[in-house]
């Protein structure tokens, strides 16, 4: 039996000291019984002699100098692992709030966990196909990625994340592996609900993993939540050979939790308010990815984030992109035209892609096709721009062609709607649109690969029939 | 009595009222023996950053000196290795614990169970000095490890030991000091990581470190000896570009720093530096490379370590006469490091939360590139390749303006021209090498005698370009004068043609200067050939349609390395499209 000490000595924030107390080690969980019966949890931040700072998960109100029993409990923060977690629904803390009781544990993991030896990862290669052209033709998502989408308010990150969890498992080799983690964090009550149907609509709700803070719940649980959601992600995937695809919402709203407590302990703020430490905090989340040596399962991310008045240099999506293998950006402009997914394929992009697609692997051109495209959409982007300036009219034919090639590129290629492309439908159609432009733009192909695959005529018709797909 | 903790704060401890250690010493913390290193001390208090998570730890567990400095054990061994900020086996680790690294591991940087080959250069009676050889053995197929006496001793031998297979920690030879001491010298030598070794005399720099990427060596070398940064936002391609510079320059050994990036990423360059064969010498790259790998989320304190094990590694290598060329990517998550820390010990922040000695630290480490001459004679060199990450693509920020002081050759990556897929995305606006007048003699005397007058050509069109695009932004340029319309197109064809250069094409990755030198040519000729007859009032879109702009931009991947002498029918080419033309 453990000592319990009675009272608190200091009470800040989410913050509580102890004083006298013997044997306490670096991190260590804390239980607190109230004067009502109920208890709190909490965690050693900082120790002095014999005094001891923690933090208390759900906050210190109620909580007075002398009402309280504290109890150390002798290990860090873990998570009671299982495979039974799968189609559970936990608060951001890892308790069960389902009203299915407690999970019988397999094993109990420091929700910390650990660095992966770099010697021990597998380099990521195999391409998941979600089925959306603006990812896999230009910006593959590979199994083992962290690959954010970089939204804002207002745009459909959520659709596209559920769009996206549903067409990835139709790819999967092996329906018995695929699984996914969902962790809520400060998010509306509706978007956590949203996300709940969409995975019991597609009959995936059995296979999901659910941690939900929403934004009304305590913020120090905000804190935890992505390290419990990849706790159970690693223990499924690592121990259980499933292929786990992660999805964090919203990580915007994780930072400024970390930002709240920061401030409330007194630390030296960053840029923005935000703690100096913001990357390397990041970046032990965002490198819970990956596939390692001796398991054949994977832990694949998708973190959403909303940037602050769509701002890219905001810190939050600013140091995410530094940690994360590359990033899905939505764009507002093509939203407001009603293009969906609304894709800004010239500021995304997939750092994994060039080694997991070509030869063997999805098709041979298909690096040189989104090169290409790239090259072309950038070039539209040029003559829309001068077109502001000096008309449309006054525009040399070329320009005006990269001008028929962007809306055709934005309203087929990219605005496909809900449907379904594969790989195949995605270059063919990426050809057919390319097929549309004079054969001088084409700078980026082999002549080779031009010769092979240039058919304005033919290209026309499989522009035509996706527009009246689409429709 | 001995030392205890008194308390923790993430990965910093303190020892209340001791005076046994000594600043900058290492230490082992607690029952785990995590390692640390003294940072300051008072006489109530002294601060230790540990290199290791601190989770667990408690307060009242001991605290053990070492009695050294932080230092690196170098021998052979190390190439083809991969070590952790502090120099710790990542293999070794991985056969001990898995895949996931645990805190309170000690395990040897060099194998002492290996055997090496030695060959011993030295009988007895010879006087020998820091620096001396007294030993070799081949490291690889491509490396001679060169066992060197530690700088700081001297003697004569007195005892040799035969050739033959030893392990780095058996004695080699014994040397008798003036003190009349007897000392054992083996392969391996400790050097405090942070002190720069000594070296007889620092020399100019005039030779150019060839990397085969055509933006660096013809527009913006960089010298042996030199350093340079590479700043960017995320996603401008700086690791691509640390790779390439890592695979095709033509230094001896390269030393890769993976400093608080992607675990990834390093998977990456292990796998394929095994892979990859060196053009020269027909060896995988990974035998002349060693790998440091503290990524992003490894120990913080690790971290700001890891550039200093890089450095010491480098200069080790340095004194056996190879010429180094160290990849650290990236700096800025290395100050990050050192801003963490120093907010954890409660410093008066300058700059975004940066310690004031942000930029001494910053000089510090820059100042270890050099060409020198080594205590035992030879010419030899470390050059610094720096990877910046400026938050939010800003080069005001602190990190990127105090490197800039402090690196004379600057490439500036770009996000807009990341985002249209010009690789590499080097600004050549915004990046500038003050190498250029000290590697001109090489370049006229191994090249051309014109190579800097058609570089200074190149860069005076993309000049003329930049100002062009001003006045197109606002007009279009449908209404310029034929003759700046052509330099428009000229400056497209060395922006399209000559800069961008692709890393994944087999002929393209790597270009040797020959090359370099005749396609920038090509692209001049066919200008100065366009001038004429755009005097007689001929329209750049009749030149254009000839198709011979289209010609020019493909040669990168048309002509091949080994084929260099077929560019010359391109002049042909050229006068018969202009022919054509009326």
């Amino acid at each position: 039996m453990s000592v319990q000490y009675l009272g608190l000595n200091e009470l800040n924030g989410s913050l509580v000291a102890l004083d006298h107390v013997q044997g306490i080690s670096n991190e260590e969980m804390v239980s607190i019984e109230c004067k009502d019966g109920t208890t709190r949890n909490g965690r050693v931040v900082y120790l002095e002699a014999d005094k001891a700072m923690v933090q208390v998960f759900e906050g210190s109100s109620g909580l007075s100098l002398t009402n309280t029993k504290t109890r150390f409990l002798g290990h860090p923060m873990e998570l009671a692992c299982s495979k039974e977690m799968l189609g559970r629904t936990f608060n951001g803390a890892g308790r069960p709030i389902d009203g299915a009781g407690e999970v019988y544990a397999d094993k109990f993991l420091d929700i910390n966990g650990s660095p992966i030896n770099p010697v021990s990862r597998r380099y990521p290669r195999n391409c998941i196909t979600t089925g959306i052209s603006a990812i896999d033709g230009l910006n593959s998502l590979i199994r083992g990625q962290k690959l954010p989408i970089f939204s804002g308010s207002g745009l459909p990150h959520d659709k596209l994340a559920a769009q996206i969890v549903r067409q990835a498992k139709l790819a999967g080799d092996d329906e018995q592996a695929f699984g996914v983690v969902f962790g809520a964090m400060g998010v509306k009550h509706d978007v956590a609900e949203y996300f709940k149907r969409s995975f019991e609509e597609t009959g995936v709700m059995e296979r999901v993993v659910m941690f939900v803070n929403l934004a009304n719940d305590p913020i120090i649980e905000r804190t935890l939540t992505p390290l419990c959601a990849l706790t159970a992600a690693e223990y499924l995937a690592f121990e259980h050979n499933m292929h786990i695809l992660v999805i964090l919402t919203d990580m915007t709203s994780y930072c400024e939790a970390l930002r709240e407590f920061s401030s409330s302990k007194g630390e030296i703020p960053g840029r923005k308010g935000y703690p100096g430490y913001l990357y390397s905090n990041l970046a032990t989340i965002y490198e819970r990815a990956g596939m390692i040596e001796g398991a054949s399962g994977s832990v694949t991310q998708i973190p959403i984030l909303t940037m602050p008045n769509d701002d890219i240099t905001h810190p939050v999506p600013d140091l995410t992109g530094y940690i994360t293998e590359g990033q899905i950006v939505l764009d507002r402009s093509l939203d407001a035209n009603g293009i969906y997914p609304p894709i800004g394929v010239l500021s995304s992009l997939s750092r994994l892609m060039k080694d997991g697609i070509g030869e063997g692997l999805t098709r041979k051109d298909h690096q040189d096709v989104a090169n290409q495209l790239f090259a072309c959409y950038a070039a539209v982007q040029d003559a829309r721009s001068l077109a502001s300036v000096i008309g449309e009219d006054e525009l040399s034919d070329m320009d005006k062609q990269y001008l028929k090639f962007g809306d055709l590129f934005e309203h087929v290629f990219i605005g496909q709607g809900f449907k379904r492309r594969s790989i195949n439908q995605t270059l063919n159609l990426g050809w057919a649109l390319l097929s549309q432009l004079p054969i001088e733009a084409l700078d980026r192909l082999d002549p080779a690969l031009i010769k092979e695959n240039y058919h304005p005529t033919q290209g026309k018709r499989i522009i035509e029939l996706e527009e009246n797909g689409g429709q | 009595m001995s030392d205890t903790i008194y308390s923790i704060n993430g990965p910093v401890v303190t020892v209340a009222n001791t005076r046994s250690f000594s600043m900058m010493e290492m230490v082992f913390v607690g029952e785990k023996e995590l390692m640390g290193e003294v940072i300051s001390m008072t006489d109530e208090k002294t601060v230790i950053q540990v290199y290791e998570s601190t989770t667990g730890l408690k307060v009242g567990e001991p605290v053990k000196g070492s009695g050294t400095l932080l230092s690196a054990q170098l021998g052979p061994g190390m190439l083809r290795n991969i070590f952790d900020g502090i120099e710790r086996p990542l293999r070794e680790i991985e056969a001990k614990q898995g895949a996931f690294i645990q805190a309170g591991e000690h395990i040897d940087a060099l194998d002492g169970e290996k055997k090496w080959d030695v060959t011993v250069t030295v009988k007895v009676g010879d006087m020998v000095e820091g620096g001396t050889v007294f030993a070799t053995t081949p490291e690889t197929s491509l490396i001679v490890h060169k066992c060197m006496v530690p700088p700081n001793i001297k003697g004569k031998v007195i005892r040799v030991a035969d050739d033959g297979a030893y392990s780095v920690n058996a004695s080699i030879i014994t040397i008798e000091d003036d003190d009349g001491q007897h000392i054992d010298l083996t392969m391996a030598q400790r050097w405090p990581i942070r002190a720069p070794r000594p070296v007889k005399q620092r020399k100019a720099l005039s030779i150019p470190l060839i990397t085969g990427q055509r933006v660096v060596d013809t527009l913006f070398p960089i010298a042996k000896g030199g350093a340079a940064a590479i700043p960017g936002g995320f996603g401008a391609g700086k690791t691509m570009m640390q790779h390439q510079l890592a695979k095709w320059c033509d230094a001896d050994i390269i030393v890769y720093v993976g400093c608080g990036e992607r675990g990834n990423e390093m998977t990456q360059v292990l796998e394929e530096f095994s892979e990859l064969i060196d053009p020269k010498s027909g060896k995988p790259l990974l035998d002349r490379t060693v790998l440091i790998a503290n990524t992003s989320n490894m120990p913080v304190a690790a971290r700001e370590a890891s550039i200093y094990t890089g450095v010491a590694i480098a200069e080790y290598y340095r004194d056996m006469g190879y010429h180094v060329a160290m990849m650290a990517d990236s700096t800025s998550r290395w100050a990050e490091a050192l801003r963490e820390i120093s907010g954890r010990l409660e410093e008066m922040p300058a700059e975004e939360g940066f310690p004031a000695y942000l930029p001494s630290r910053i000089a510090q480490f820059y100042e270890r590139a050099g060409y020198v001459e080594t205590l035992n004679g030879n010419e030899a060199s470390v050059t610094l390749i720096g990877a910046v990450s400026p938050a939010g693509g800003d080069f005001s920020e602190p990190v990127t303006q105090n490197t800039k002081r402090f690196v004379r050759c600057f490439w500036a990556l770009d996000k807009s021209l990341a985002y249209a897929r010009h690789y590499p995305s080097v600004n050549w606006n915004q990046s500038y090498s003050e190498y250029k007048d000290d590697l001109n003699r090489w370049f006229r005397k191994n090249v051309a005698a014109d190579f800097i007058s058609v570089r200074d050509t190149l860069s005076r069109i993309l000049h003329e370009e930049n100002e062009l695009n001003e006045i197109v932004k606002l007009i279009g340029a449908d209404v310029l004068p034929e003759d700046q319309k052509l330099t428009l197109e000229i400056a497209k064809l060395i922006r399209v043609g000559f800069l961008q250069q692709n890393a994944f094409h087999a002929e393209d990755t790597y270009v040797p200067l020959e090359k370099q030198y005749k396609m920038a040519k090509l692209i001049l000729y066919l200008q100065n050939q366009c001038k004429p007859l755009i005097a007689k009032h001929i329209p750049v879109s009749l030149i254009a349609a000839t198709g011979i702009f289209d010609k020019l931009v493909k040669i990168k991947y048309e002509i091949k390395n080994s084929e260099i002498a077929k560019l010359d029918d391109y002049n042909r080419l050229i006068d018969e499209a202009l022919a054509s033309v009326h």
